[in-house]
């Protein structure tokens, strides 16, 4: 089987989506989880870019990628910020632990 | 040739920040998964995007996740995952492997560097996109101020003393003024 450069990104995006969505599944730490959805986004921005590289519209899939990428910086930083809020609190990062309700 | 090393690098480097027991060892692959998807980029030929993501996603989010760890610290959490390993392993095997089968037949030819520039596709064709932008970072700049936001310190205990003896003070100083109207009433 002869993959052509751009089947072999598609690929790539394929494992990184993999590789994201096994870590959100399996983490219990609250940071580990924000890292595997900053790998999630990674493989959705190499999406874009591929896609704008297959259809000859690099400009549009850069100017989507950027959108993408503000997103992903500001739902990153407010994790954390949750984050540390949480671990104040509760003194946990866990996330099975998280409710303070559960007795 | 090179996406292929590429991709196999990002995606070891991505499983070892998954798997790696420490947080700070975890944001630095991450770091690098960045880094190479960054050279890929410039060899799609999004050459702005590539120079953003190296700068944001290898420096600023690794500056920030690392900022986050040193205060929250490295928290040792019992290996055993909400959801059996086995389980969660073919459930993402098989949306993987169901995604392939929808995706990997597209047709895809090399790509043929096109003439609009980023600057002309952002600001006129998608310059909705901007003020979301704006917008998005307005509102994370308010959110994390309200989330780092340190409860106000309590009065130290000698001022508040002082505070509330003065009060007694004034209010000794009322109910003598006021007794003093109704003797002069009387």
């Amino acid at each position: 089987m002869n993959l052509s450069p751009l089947h072999i990104v598609l690929v790539g995006v394929l494992g990184l989506l993999g590789v994201g969505l096994y870590g959100l599944l399996v983490s219990r730490n609250l940071i580990k989880v924000l890292v595997a959805l900053q790998i999630l986004v990674k493989a959705a921005l190499l999406g874009f870019i591929l896609a704008g590289s297959a259809s000859q519209q690099i400009a549009v899939s850069q100017s989507l990628a950027l959108t993408v990428i503000v997103a992903d910086t500001v739902v990153a930083v407010i994790g954390m910020a949750l984050a540390v809020q949480i671990k104040r609190r509760l003194g946990t990062l866990d996330v099975g632990m998280l409710s303070s309700l559960k007795e | 040739m090179w996406e292929t090393i590429l991709i196999f690098l990002m995606c070891s480097f991505a499983i070892q920040a998954i798997r790696a027991k420490r947080l700070l060892a975890s944001a630095l692959w991450l770091a690098g998964v960045s880094a190479l998807l960054s050279i890929l980029f410039y060899l799609l030929g999004a050459y702005q995007i590539a120079v953003i993501e190296l700068s944001i996603g290898a420096g600023l989010v690794t500056v920030l996740f690392v900022f986050a760890i040193s205060i929250a610290g490295e928290d040792a959490i019992g290996a055993r995952p909400l959801i059996p390993l086995p389980l969660a392993l073919g459930l993402v095997l098989l949306s993987i492997l169901l995604l392939a089968w929808f995706v990997l037949p597209a047709p895809l030819e090399e790509h043929v560097a096109d003439e609009a520039s980023l600057s002309t596709a952002l600001w006129e064709a998608r310059s909705l996109d901007v003020l979301l932008q704006i917008t998005l970072i307005f509102a994370g700049v308010l959110g994390l101020l309200g989330l780092m936001a340190e409860a106000k310190a309590p009065l130290e205990y000698p001022a508040a003393d002082e505070t509330s003896a003065q009060r007694d003070r004034e209010l000794e100083a009322l109910q003598r003024q006021s007794l003093g109207i109704e003797k002069e009433s009387t």
